[in-house]
């Protein structure tokens, strides 16, 4: 175990480092979402076969082929950037179709009386979805959407391949094959880092979903 | 709640805006694309010296690129079917035994599926191939990944077949019961083969899951899809274009299995009567589950 | 519904056998890149003979050996579209496994990546590694080193038109962002060199030499030898800077403590350094792109 011990900063500066891609990617990925939910149930055909293909497109693509495409696409696109950005990105595109998923069916919990009532005051369908439907939906969307981010942190160990590096799971690969350590107690000190953010953001998510669980 | 609800019939008006919105919109996507597209081929990546491998069957490459292509989705599918029947095994016993035991070993599972929940697939891929050695279990390269994604999909899959257990009518239990069955034929026999059938579109979701997660085998070398591509790379000097083919398969493969949990879905839920339904969506197993549960 | 299943089954394994049977039909195919085919073959002893419980006795006698090495690295040890192996890495694997009267298509190849290469000797899921495998004493902790059979040293490939960087100590004041291969010494070395920021790491070094053409990053570093593949297959977009600022001696690993295995080994070598098969091997290989002639390095003692 001396391992961990003798690393310790090498495993904080990786904490640190997963945590800045966890919020980075995050706040785009919630963004990116909110925008492709509200295109796949807007009135304009075109809005919604970009949702559509957007989800189809990101969610059944391997995280580790949309990397690729931010780490090796952009640039042949003329877009240059540090690794760390296009990481960033790729996690955040491929985490946004979960986002939209989520979303979209918190939007669809939401009883259609309300939708009808605003309506019926004369609201349009941007003031529709933005003042009455979303703020009911994202009672229920929270949950779902807790889930889809602390599944993010955990894909973010794979953001480390495409030259991000500096990440816990890359700092447990540099111990285990630069400087070939013993993998078990270096593995357990990596995985120890991930499970110091994920369970304490599982058990405030259950704290959370108890809180806004609405008895219909 | 359908979409028609949000947004007023169209009139004249409001349908001639449409149009013109839709116009812009689809314009601006065009020109994206356009744009993209010249980018593209400005730096040489339409050339048939980069696709040619891929599309013209003459190509002195062709045959021995799709072979090692479909050498690796052969590996890939193989990895990935291995994966869910164990998962599924194992995750139901999970499940069962949490629902019956005592206390204590509930807790105790709890606290597996707390812990495997928590770690990236990744690192349980990482994790079995190297520890596992160290400790005298050598096997092929092919185990140790279906041991890593075992270990993660079958706590997901416990939590499925549980939900789905939990999910079922008080009185089927009772009526069980009331026959005079044990809790095990209760569980095995009436509450278990329900509970799969309303499963069925949840597990199907997750088999996109482990599909997606076999490229993960990277970090082992495992010679799956990806890196049987990357083999392909090496000697064409493509990435783009191999990349794109292998996006291309996955998003096809995963997407007709997401059709078909969606239409197994919909096959199931008319076989039931109407008010069995749950009304909100998002707190049954759905096909969605995928969405929140494995986001992987 | 049912009858169905079997013939479904049945294509299926048709279509694997299928794939299986046309990769090894294949196998004589040119790698490509290369020109001309090497029409260089290692000798293959006839019935050679050992001390019964040594390790070539039962290599010689199961008549095959598993080998690992890199997949990737052209000129060294690449795998081509076909199956078939190439580099100087496979031939001296091919020297060593002719000298045990093993035929080039009874050696089984299998990709060691630097951070496997250990635990692949120790776990005997190789017998020996031939794979641009630095000899250092951290490595000879865990297993044992025959060789070196080459001497490479680490460099850096930057673009044609770069006259910044003209060595490693040029990187810190050009803020140079340089690629590597991730768990590789390269990567480590480099360190003194700049800031841990500016290393960019991926799993494969072709993936470092799209980032240098895209201009993502600046320098590529490995060894020479290995740069000196992909400046070939730039097509004159990137040049080494040559001025090597390591010595890696490139050894086969074996089992930690095989002493009997080393020392055969080492008479392999001698023998086609004497011979002239070393040389052919390298001219078959990196020969064609190098400038070099190497000679067999001087052997260190076998313990």
């Amino acid at each position: 175990m001396h391992v961990i011990t003798d690393n310790l900063s090498l495993y904080r500066d990786g904490l640190v480092t997963t945590l800045r891609i966890c919020l980075y990617s995050g706040l785009l990925a919630l963004l990116l979402g909110t925008i492709m939910a509200a295109c796949r149930v807007s009135p304009l055909t075109p809005l919604r076969a970009v949702g559509t293909s957007w989800v189809t497109v990101f969610r059944n693509s391997p995280l580790l082929v949309v990397l690729f495409f931010m780490a090796f696409g952009l640039p042949e696109l003329g877009i240059n950037g540090t690794y760390f950005v296009f990481g960033t990105i790729g996690l955040a595109l491929y985490t946004s179709a979960f986002v939209c998923e989520a979303i979209r069916s918190g939007i669809n919990a939401v009883p259609p009386g309300q939708a009808e009532a605003a309506r019926s005051v004369g609201l349009g369908f941007g003031q529709t979805l933005s003042l009455i439907v979303l703020p009911q939906a994202v009672r229920s969307v929270i949950p779902p959407l807790g889930s889809v981010m602390i599944a993010m942190i955990k894909n973010s160990a794979i953001v480390g391949a495409f030259g991000v590096g500096g990440d816990l799971f890359s700092v447990g690969e540099n111990l285990t094959s630069a400087q070939g350590e013993a993998a078990l107690p270096v593995l357990i000190g990596v995985m120890l880092g991930y499970l110091i953010i994920t369970i304490p953001a599982g058990l405030l998510l259950g704290i959370v979903e108890r809180k806004v669980a609405i008895a219909r | 709640m359908t979409n028609s609800v949000l947004y007023e019939a169209p009139g004249p008006r409001a349908k001639r805006r449409a149009r013109y919105t839709s116009i812009v919109v689809g314009v601006a996507l065009l020109g994206i694309a356009a744009w993209a597209v010249a980018q593209l081929a400005a730096a040489g990546q339409f050339t048939m010296n980069k696709w040619g491998p891929l599309v013209d069957p003459s190509h002195e490459y062709f045959a021995a690129l799709w072979n090692i292509l479909g050498q690796g989705l052969v590996n890939t599918l193989q990895a990935a079917a291995l994966s869910i029947a164990l998962s599924l095994v194992i995750g139901t016993a999970m499940a069962l035994t949490r629902i019956t035991s005592a206390p204590w070993y509930r807790w105790a599972v709890v606290g597996v599926i707390e812990l495997l929940r928590g770690i990236p697939v990744v690192i349980a891929i990482f994790f079995a191939a190297r520890v596992l050695p160290e400790l005298g279990i050598e096997l092929p390269l092919l185990w140790y990944l279906v041991i890593g994604l075992t270990a993660y999909n079958s706590v997901i899959i416990a939590e499925i077949v549980r939900a789905g257990i939990l999910s079922l009518p008080r009185g089927q239990s009772e009526a069980a019961y009331a026959l005079g069955m044990r809790r095990s034929q209760v569980l095995l026999t009436v509450l278990l083969p329900q509970a799969f059938r309303t499963m069925l579109p949840a597990l199907i979701s997750q088999l996109v899951v482990v599909l997606k997660d076999t490229s993960l085998g990277y970090v082992i070398s495992y010679p799956e899809l990806v890196q049987e591509a990357e083999i392909a790379i090496q000697n064409l000097n493509n990435p783009i274009q191999i990349y794109f083919v292998v996006a291309v398969v996955f998003i096809a493969i995963n997407y007709s299995l997401s059709r078909l949990a969606v239409f197994t879905e919909r096959r199931l839920s008319r076989g039931r009567q109407g008010p069995s339904r749950p009304a909100r969506p998002h707190r049954t197993p759905a096909a969605t589950g995928n969405a929140t549960g494995g986001g992987h | 519904m049912r009858s169905r299943k079997p013939r479904a089954v049945a294509a299926a394994l048709a279509a694997t056998l299928g794939l299986v049977l046309t990769a090894c039909g294949s196998g004589s195919t040119n790698q490509l890149g290369s020109g001309g085919q090497d029409s260089f073959q290692a000798p293959v002893a006839e019935n050679p003979s050992f001390e019964p419980g040594t390790t070539m006795a039962k290599l010689s006698k199961q008549g095959s050996i598993t080998v690992g090495t890199k997949f990737d690295q052209p000129l060294f040890g690449l795998k081509g579209l076909d199956g078939t192996m190439q580099g100087f890495d496979i031939e001296i694997a091919r020297i060593i496994a002719g000298q045990l009267g093993i035929p080039a298509d009874k050696i089984n190849w299998v990709k060691t990546p630097s951070k496997s290469r250990e635990a692949y000797i120790e776990q005997d899921r190789v017998d020996m590694v031939v794979a641009t495998y630095t000899i250092n004493d951290k490595r000879a902790q865990r297993v044992s080193f025959a060789g070196p059979y080459y001497n490479a040293g680490q460099d850096l490939m930057v673009k044609k038109d770069n006259t910044e960087i003209t060595g490693p100590e040029s990187l810190r004041k050009t803020g140079a962002k340089v690629c590597s291969a991730r768990g590789s010494t390269p990567s480590e070395e480099i360190k003194k060199y700049i800031d841990p920021a500016n290393l960019v790491l991926f799993d494969v070094y072709s993936k470092c030499a799209d980032a240098l053409r895209t201009g993502q990053v600046d320098a590529v570093t490995t060894d020479n030898v290995i740069l000196l593949g992909l400046v070939n297959e730039s097509g004159g977009k990137f040049k080494l800077v040559g001025k090597p600022f390591t010595e890696e001696p490139y050894g086969v690993g074996i089992t930690k403590g095989d002493t009997e295995f080393c020392q055969f080994i080492h008479q392999s070598l001698t023998k086609a350094a004497q011979n002239g098969t070393y040389q052919k091997a390298w001219e078959a290989t990196a020969g064609k792109v190098s400038e070099e002639n190497p000679k067999l390095p001087e052997l260190n003692t076998c313990s």
